[in-house]
């Protein structure tokens, strides 16, 4: 069974961003990047199903510059076969994610495709459900669990105050929430590998798509400060201020 | 204009992120009509009925709606939709589930989480868990939306009278099925949903001395977090996160024990209304979005808070 894996280069979830001055977008100058926490779970867990001997191959996909390549060697790095990286200009919309992601899995045919159930940048979580639809696949979104089992997927969700577990003809489209796995480190001589694992480069001409443009940013600004607070002396105190003061217990 | 709500429910009850979404279709201006889509939901339809200014309710009331399977349902508002101009949900799990597929089948883009609407084409919504706000504009005829609950409050429950209409449609994508759903039972309200939460850091020392949280927990009926730092120590699993890659939480009263306030904290709870934060720390930075800040041990602050609530 071929799986793929699209990943994400974002800031990395330790940097505070801050709009630019100019209000036209966030200041990403010499910010650290890394691939997006949730696709870093999505890796780990394509991995895992082919050390556990049901995915034979492992496929990671980033769509963006050439610098997204750097996500797919971290991917590579962590027990993926091999990239492909789709070249566009700058970021593009969920739903061109999508049709670009499907413009691969209509080449590779993967019967998994496993993505982070939102990127840390635009927290749209959008693609995989959009990619779902666009191939008329069922979808396991915001997974806690996936047990492949024959020609079908069970996943088990996070859902409001609980779990859920569904069935997936495969071909299927899983997204990760946190309680999926944790992440392994990739090992210095599984990075020096990973250089060496072939990288394939397409247009998103070659897969047939056309980039569009339905959303315009027109403007970035952060959010409303909060006003200053205070010190309490004590315990009493704090009672006392938020019974009488702010009237949130009684 | 015409705006469709799609109602968040449980086949039984109609959730109140409903009327929050409908709260925000209100600002947009159109004509508001709710979509229950369910099986033996009769009830939903008739409280959806029920909510003021509302033209009239929509029941799709069949088996293959019982779960809300996205490839379900999605199929089902995508056709109920397109004589809408504006199709709108709360961004709750289950909504978040089959939104982005209605706009994909649609052609559109979602804009996803929308704090403020500014014109019928230009929304706001946070990005980066909300350490920036976007201004956006669509240039979709028909937009697809999830709104933020926190940031519209909820419409009354009652007093309209709307015309309930059956919806014939039955849409099975064949390709999903249920299996099978554990709601965790539990006294205490959901994370998402509460309206007080105390959380706990690093400071907690362990696991174990989360039980300090729970005494105060239930007096005032709240949910307990924990700060990605506990998580990672392994204190607490990680459904229980608030932060960037956890929950985002918006409760009247965030109550944060031993928690120093990292980035990625301070994202997931910032917009809560009173925010305490008790740390042995003085300058950790959580007191600089606390509107309350007792500078204490948790160890002794924890008992006595509880035996004086």
């Amino acid at each position: 069974m071929k799986v793929l894996v699209a990943v994400k280069r974002v800031v990395d979830y330790n940097v505070k961003v801050r709009a630019k001055a100019d209000g036209t977008d966030v200041d990403l100058n010499n910010v650290k990047m890394a691939i997006n926490p949730f696709c870093e779970i999505a890796v780990e867990e394509a991995v895992r199903l082919k050390e556990a001997g049901t995915a034979t191959e492992v496929i990671a996909v980033s769509i963006g510059d050439k610098s997204c390549q750097e996500q797919i060697r971290t991917a590579l790095a962590l027990g993926a076969d091999r990239g492909i990286q789709v070249e566009t200009e700058g970021g593009v919309e969920p739903l061109v994610v999508a049709k670009l992601l499907k413009g691969v899995v209509d080449k590779e045919e993967p019967q998994l495709v496993i993505l982070g159930k939102q990127s840390i940048d635009g927290d749209n979580n959008q693609t995989g459900q959009m990619l779902a639809a666009l191939g008329n696949m069922g979808q396991g979104t915001f997974a806690s669990e996936v047990v492949v089992d024959g020609d079908k997927v069970n996943v088990t969700r996070e859902i409001d105050g609980g779990l859920q577990t569904v069935s997936l003809s495969l071909p299927a489209v899983v997204t990760t929430d946190l309680r999926l796995n944790e992440p392994r480190y990739a090992s210095l001589p599984n990075i020096m590998k990973a250089k060496k694992k072939p990288l394939d480069v397409y247009t998103p001409e070659d897969l047939g798509v056309s980039v569009t443009t339905h959303l315009t940013q027109v403007k970035v600004e952060p959010p409303a400060e909060r006003q200053a607070g205070i010190k309490v002396e004590d315990v009493d105190q704090l009672v006392d201020k938020l019974k009488n003061e702010a009237k949130v217990i009684s | 204009m015409s705006t469709l709500v799609i109602a968040e429910h449980d086949n039984s009850s109609l959730k109140g992120a409903t009327l929050n979404a409908v709260a925000a279709a209100q600002v947009m201006g159109a004509d508001i009509d709710i979509l229950v889509a369910g099986a033996n939901c009769a009830a939903v339809g008739d409280a959806a009925a029920a909510v003021p200014g509302v033209g009239k309710v929509l029941v799709a009331d069949n088996a293959a709606y019982e779960h809300q399977l996205a490839e379900n349902v999605s199929l089902l508002i995508a056709e109920v939709g397109a004589n809408y101009d504006n199709i709108v949900a709360p961004a709750t799990a289950n909504c978040k589930n089959f939104m982005p597929r209605v706009a994909a089948l649609l052609d559109v883009a979602q804009i996803s989480d929308i704090t403020a609407v500014q014109s019928a084409d230009t929304f706001q919504r946070p990005i980066y868990a909300g350490n920036v706000i976007a201004t956006v504009q669509s240039a979709d005829a028909k937009k697809v939306i999830t709104v933020r609950t926190t940031a519209y409050d909820a419409v009354a429950a009652e007093g309209g009278s709307a015309s309930v209409e059956a919806v014939d449609a039955v849409h099975d994508a064949g390709v999903s099925t249920f299996v099978g759903e554990e709601v965790a039972v539990s006294d205490r309200p959901e994370l998402t949903a509460a309206s007080v939460v105390i959380s706990g850091g690093r400071g907690m020392q362990n696991g174990e001395n989360f039980k300090l949280l729970e005494g105060i927990a239930d007096k005032l009926g709240a949910a307990i977090g924990a700060s990605r730092a506990a998580v990672d120590a392994g204190f607490v699993p990680n459904d229980m996160q608030v932060g960037q890659t956890g929950k985002i939480v918006a409760p009247d009263l965030y109550i944060a024990v031993g928690i120093s306030g990292a980035i990625q904290h301070l994202a997931g709870m910032k917009d809560s209304k009173v925010i305490v934060a008790i740390n042995k720390d003085e300058d950790a930075p959580i007191f600089q979005v606390a509107d309350y800040g007792l500078v204490a041990d948790l160890f002794d602050a924890l008992p006595e808070l509880e035996s004086k609530l």
